[in-house]
C-alpha cells in the first residue's frame, strides 16, 4: 500500500493554557476528499494550520506525502527545521482561507503567477500561460487584469484557489472557504472545488456546507472540544450519527 | 369618483429639470476671501519696504545658489540616513528579540522627546564630551583614535544630528505602515511558500507604502525646513547664506523674501514628486480608478469615478 497524502498521528497544539488539539489521529489518503465539520472553536482552523506548519505543534507528528512536517527526525532526536526546508515543504501543500487574503496590489493574473515565478523560478511566460489556463478553469478568464477589490466575493474566492492550484500542490487544505460569502456566492465556489475533487485532487476542506460534505466527501470528519469525535462515510455521519455531539451539532446546521 | 389607486398615486414628477440650489453664504464668503486677497496683493505691490528690485537682484545670485545647494544636499543626505536607520529601528521595535524591541523603544523615546536644535549643538560640541573618539573591540584594545573636533565637522554634526533625529520619527512612520497591513497577507504568502524576506519585499512592503508615503512627503518638507536649524552651527546653507547678506546689507525682509520664496519653489517640486508616488503606491486600493493627476494636483475633490464592468457569473 502506498502511503497516505495526510498521516496526522496525536497531534497536540496549545495556545498558552487553552489545549486546542488534544491528540488529533487523522488518515487521508490521496486522491481522498475529507470534510472537516465542527462547532466553532473546535480547532478545525488550527489543525489545517498546523498540516502547513503555519503552527508548530506541540506534540505528535504530521506527515505529509511520507515527510515529516515542520520537523526533522535524526538519530532518535527530533529537531525543529529551518525557515528554508518549512517553505519548501509549504510550496506542496495549497491553501484557501476563508477571508480570501489576495495581494490587492496585484491584478489577478499577478496574485496567480507571484509564487510560481518568484517561489518556484518558472520562466513568466510559462507562469502565465498556466496562470490563464487555470483561470479559465476556475472561470474568470475576463477578469486577469482586474484588481481583487473590484472582484466579488465568489471570484475572489476563485482566483484565490486558483493561486493556490498554481504551484501544483499535491494536497490543497480549505479553511471555511465559502463562510465569508453572500449566500448567492456560495454555489460558484463549491462548484469550482467540486471540479477539483472530480480530477482527484487531495483535499481536507473545513465548512459548515453540509451538502457539499454529503456529496463531495469521501469521508466526514466531525471534530468537537479539540478531538475528533466521529470519522465515517457522509452517509453514516450526516444521516445517522452515533454521538450525541455530532447529532446536537447537525440539528442546528441541517 | 377615483379609484384607491389613483387616489393614492402621487402626482407627476420628473426630477430632470431641478434648478440648482442656491448657496448664499458661499457667495458672502468668496467675496470676503477676494476682497482679503485683493489687499495681500495690493499691500506686496505698494508697499516699499519688500524692496523687491533687491529681491530680484539676489534671487539668482550665485551664493544663493550655493545655499540652496547645501540645503538640498544635507535635506537628502540627512534623510537618507532617517529613513534607513528609520527601517532598522522599526524592525526592531516589531522584532520578536525583546533586547531589541527595548533598545529601539528608548531610541525613538530619546530622539522624538529632545529638541532638534539641542540635538545638533550637542553634536556640534561632541568634543567638549568626548575629546577623542577610538573604534576598537569593546573595552578591548583600540585600533584607530581621532580628535573628536577634527572628525566632526559642522557638515558631520548637521547630518548626524537632523538624521539620527529623523530616524526616530521615520521608525514611527514605517512600524505604523507595516502594522496597518493586513496579517492575512503574511499567511497567505507563507502558505505559498514564500520566504520571510520575498514576503516583506513583494507583499508587506508595498502595501505599507500606501501609509508611508504621504507622511514621509510631509516629512521631507519639514527636514527641508529643518535644515535651516544648521545655521546655528555656521553651516552655510540657504538661510545661514540670506542672513550673511543682511548682516552686512541690512536689506532683511527682501533677503528673507528670497529665502521664502526658494523654499516654496523647492517644496512645490517635492509635492508634485510625492503625488507621483502616492498615485503609484494606489493600485488596488480602491475598486475605482485612480485620481486623475492633473485634478489631484488642482486640489480637485475625489469623485467617484464608475467602477470597472462587472458582469456576474451565473453561478
Ligand atoms: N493564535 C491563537 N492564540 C490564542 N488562541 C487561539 C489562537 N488561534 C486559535 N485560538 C483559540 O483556539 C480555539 C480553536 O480555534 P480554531 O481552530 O480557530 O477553531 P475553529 O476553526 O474550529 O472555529 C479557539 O478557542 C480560539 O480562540
Ligand atoms: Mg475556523
Amino acid at each position: 500500500m502506498s502511503t497516505p497524502m495526510v498521516h496526522a498521528r496525536a497531534v497536540r497544539k496549545s495556545f498558552g493554557h487553552l489545549e486546542v488539539l488534544k491528540g488529533i489521529d487523522l488518515t487521508v489518503e490521496r486522491g481522498e476528499v475529507v470534510v472537516i465539520l465542527g462547532p466553532s472553536g473546535s480547532g478545525k482552523s488550527t489543525f489545517l494550520r498546523c498540516v502547513n506548519h503555519l503552527e508548530t505543534i506541540d506534540g505528535g507528528a504530521i506527515h505529509v506525502d511520507g515527510e515529516l512536517i515542520g520537523f526533522r527526525a535524526h538519530g532518535g532526536r527530533v529537531h525543529h527545521l529551518g525557515d528554508r526546508d518549512i517553505t519548501r515543504q509549504r510550496r506542496e501543500i495549497g491553501m484557501v482561507f476563508q477571508q480570501f487574503n489576495l495581494f490587492p496590489h496585484f491584478t489577478v493574473v499577478q496574485n496567480i503567477m507571484e509564487a510560481p515565478v518568484g517561489v518556484r523560478r518558472e520562466s513568466r511566460a510559462q507562469a502565465r500561460t498556466r496562470a490563464l489556463a487555470l483561470l479559465e478553469r476556475v472561470g474568470l478568464a475576463d477578469k486577469t487584469n482586474s484588481y481583487p477589490r473590484q472582484l466579488s466575493g465568489g471570484q475572489q474566492q476563485r482566483v484565490a484557489i486558483a493561486r493556490a492550484l498554481a504551484m501544483q500542490p499535491k494536497l490543497m487544505l480549505f479553511d471555511e472557504p465559502t463562510s465569508a460569502l453572500d449566500p448567492e456566492l456560495v454555489g460558484e465556489v463549491l462548484a469550482t472545488m467540486k471540479g477539483l475533487a472530480t480530477d482527484g485532487l487531495t483535499m481536507i476542506v473545513v465548512t459548515h456546507e453540509v451538502g457539499f460534505a454529503r456529496e463531495v466527501a469521501d469521508r466526514v470528519v466531525f471534530m468537537d472540544g479539540g478531538v475528533i469525535v466521529e470519522a465515517g462515510p457522509p452517509a453514516e455521519v450526516l444521516d445517522n450519527p452515533q454521538n450525541p455531539r455530532t447529532r446536537a451539532f447537525l440539528s442546528k446546521v441541517l | 369618483m377615483t379609484t384607491a389607486t389613483e387616489r393614492h398615486s402621487p402626482p407627476e414628477v420628473d426630477v430632470a429639470g431641478a434648478a440648482r440650489t442656491r448657496h448664499p453664504l458661499r457667495w458672502v464668503a468668496s467675496i470676503i476671501l477676494l476682497v482679503l486677497a485683493a489687499q495681500l496683493v495690493n499691500l506686496l505691490i505698494t508697499n516699499p519696504n519688500f524692496k523687491w528690485d533687491v529681491v530680484a537682484r539676489y534671487f539668482n545670485a550665485q551664493v544663493i545658489g550655493a545655499g540652496i545647494i547645501t540645503t538640498l544636499y544635507l535635506t537628502v543626505i540627512a534623510m537618507a540616513v532617517g529613513v534607513v536607520l528609520g527601517v532598522i529601528v522599526a524592525m526592531g521595535r516589531l522584532s520578536q528579540n525583546p533586547i531589541a524591541r527595548i533598545v529601539s523603544g528608548l531610541y525613538v523615546w530619546f530622539f522624538r522627546g529632545t529638541p532638534v536644535l539641542v540635538q545638533l549643538v550637542l553634536w556640534y560640541n561632541l568634543s567638549a564630551l568626548m575629546p577623542q573618539i577610538s573604534f576598537g573591540i569593546p573595552f578591548g584594545p583600540e585600533f584607530l583614535t581621532a580628535d573628536t573636533n577634527k572628525l566632526i565637522t559642522p557638515l558631520l554634526a548637521a547630518i548626524l544630528g537632523l538624521g539620527l533625529n529623523e530616524a526616530a520619527y521615520m521608525a514611527e512612520i514605517i512600524r505604523g505602515g507595516l502594522m496597518s497591513v493586513d496579517p492575512g497577507q503574511t499567511e497567505a504568502a507563507s502558505a505559498l511558500g514564500m520566504s520571510r524576506g520575498r514576503t516583506f519585499r513583494r507583499i508587506i512592503l508595498p502595501q505599507a507604502m500606501r501609509f508611508i508615503v504621504p507622511p514621509t512627503g510631509s516629512q521631507v518638507i519639514s527636514m527641508l525646513k529643518a535644515t535651516s536649524l544648521v545655521s546655528v552651527i555656521a553651516l552655510a546653507d540657504l538661510l545661514y547664506t540670506v542672513q550673511a547678506i543682511y548682516n552686512r546689507t541690512f536689506q532683511t525682509i527682501p533677503l528673507l523674501i528670497v529665502a521664502c520664496v526658494w523654499y516654496l519653489v523647492i517644496t512645490s517640486i517635492l509635492y508634485v514628486g510625492q503625488s507621483f508616488i502616492e498615485r503609484h503606491y494606489a493600485r488596488g486600493a480602491t475598486r475605482n480608478a485612480p485620481q486623475s493627476f492633473w485634478s489631484f494636483l488642482l486640489f480637485r475633490r475625489r469623485q467617484s469615478a464608475p467602477a470597472p464592468t462587472r458582469e456576474e457569473t451565473p453561478s
